[in-house]
């Protein structure tokens, strides 16, 4: 249950570029998060509506995207989503795999009202 | 009012991402190898270090830091071994941030060779934290049970190595070696893994020449 200390760190940038924009409020946040990031998105979304409060983003809305894994193999170079966390390449069986999504905690775009 | 549509793109754990790879810049070079352990709650972690203290100790320079929602107990047992070993009481939070070891770094001693930081027991948190560590090493002690990898998928996809600990009780358990071992290579193929009984010193010589290796490669690499 890391998500509180995640979406401390998510405020922090959040607060930081509406400064930046002068913005009067956020309205909308939207994060990529890997399957394989090790966080709950049900918990970032519960833990983001504890946090938003009396902040800028008091009245906004958190859009999460899930995004799966996705492996690049280094000996054959395909590339194949993986969802069974088992890292083996299924075009040439090598274990030499690159992992190039999937593994991202992202804040990835802000709505403001400026 | 106008609204504003800002790409951001920005890691959410950039700024922890950020001091990790400091004290990686600072420590590395100077020759200490930061080792970060992660495991489950009473996997054993302090009792591993225990062992590790009295085979590296007459040799090598060490220090510890432990990490624990609350007490000093951990710093104690490591302390009474004659190892340096400072503790952080996290007062609740589930995993260390790399700058709370940042905030340590001033006392520990320059002419440390392997800084040990045993984490906050819990498989899940810790692993999304860099701490700045060369070396991640996540632990699997036996009556936990082998189906663990594919359940903690990150935990094991982001370490170097997996310490399977209390192996003496595997004769006592429905532990398969082979399964957690395997399980784990599936995840992450390049792990490297040691068998380990804190309590009867089982694997403890290979894993500590293990260490010793893996900082002589970091300093060739520094040099």
């Amino acid at each position: 249950m890391h998500e509180l200390s995640i979406v401390a760190s998510l405020f922090e940038i959040l607060e930081e570029k509406a400064r930046e924009q002068r913005a009067e409020r956020v309205v909308l946040v939207k994060l990529k998060v890997g399957k394989l990031s090790g966080v709950v998105p049900e918990f970032l979304q519960s833990a983001f509506e504890i946090y938003r409060q009396d902040t800028i983003a008091a009245s906004s809305s958190l859009e999460i995207e899930v995004v799966p894994v996705r492996i690049k193999c280094r000996k054959c170079r395909s590339e194949t989503l993986k969802d069974d966390f088992v890292f083996t390449c299924p075009s040439c069986g090598s274990n030499d795999l690159e992992i190039i999504e999937g593994t991202e905690l992202l804040l990835d775009k802000i709505d403001l009202e400026v | 009012m106008e609204k504003k549509e800002i790409a951001v793109r920005e890691d959410i754990l950039g700024s922890n991402k950020k001091v990790a790879t400091e004290i990686r810049a600072k420590l590395a070079p100077a020759g200490i190898l930061v080792v970060n352990f992660l495991s489950s709650p009473g996997s054993g972690k302090t009792s591993l270090l225990e062992r590790i203290a009295v085979t590296l100790r007459p040799t090598h320079k060490m220090a510890v830091i432990e990490g624990d929602i609350e007490t000093e107990r951990d710093a104690e047992r490591i302390r009474k071994k004659g190892v340096p070993a400072w503790q952080i009481t996290t007062g609740g939070a589930c995993h260390l941030e790399a700058k709370m070891i940042a905030r340590l770094l001033p006392e520990i001693p320059s002419e440390t060779e392997f800084l040990f930081i045993e984490n906050v027991g819990n498989l899940v948190c810790p692993a999304s934290y860099d701490l700045g560590e060369s070396l991640r090493c996540v632990l699997l002690s036996a009556p936990e049970g082998d189906d663990k990898p594919k359940k903690y998928p990150k935990a094991f996809s982001t370490a170097d190595c997996l310490i399977i600990t209390k192996a003496d009780l595997i004769p006592y358990l429905p532990f398969d070696l082979e399964r957690a071992g395997n399980e784990a290579l599936e995840i992450n193929p390049r792990l490297r893994i040691f068998v380990t009984s804190a309590l009867h010193g089982r694997g403890i010589a290979e894993l500590v020449r293990y260490f010793i290796e893996t900082r002589v490669n970091m300093i060739q690499r520094h040099a």
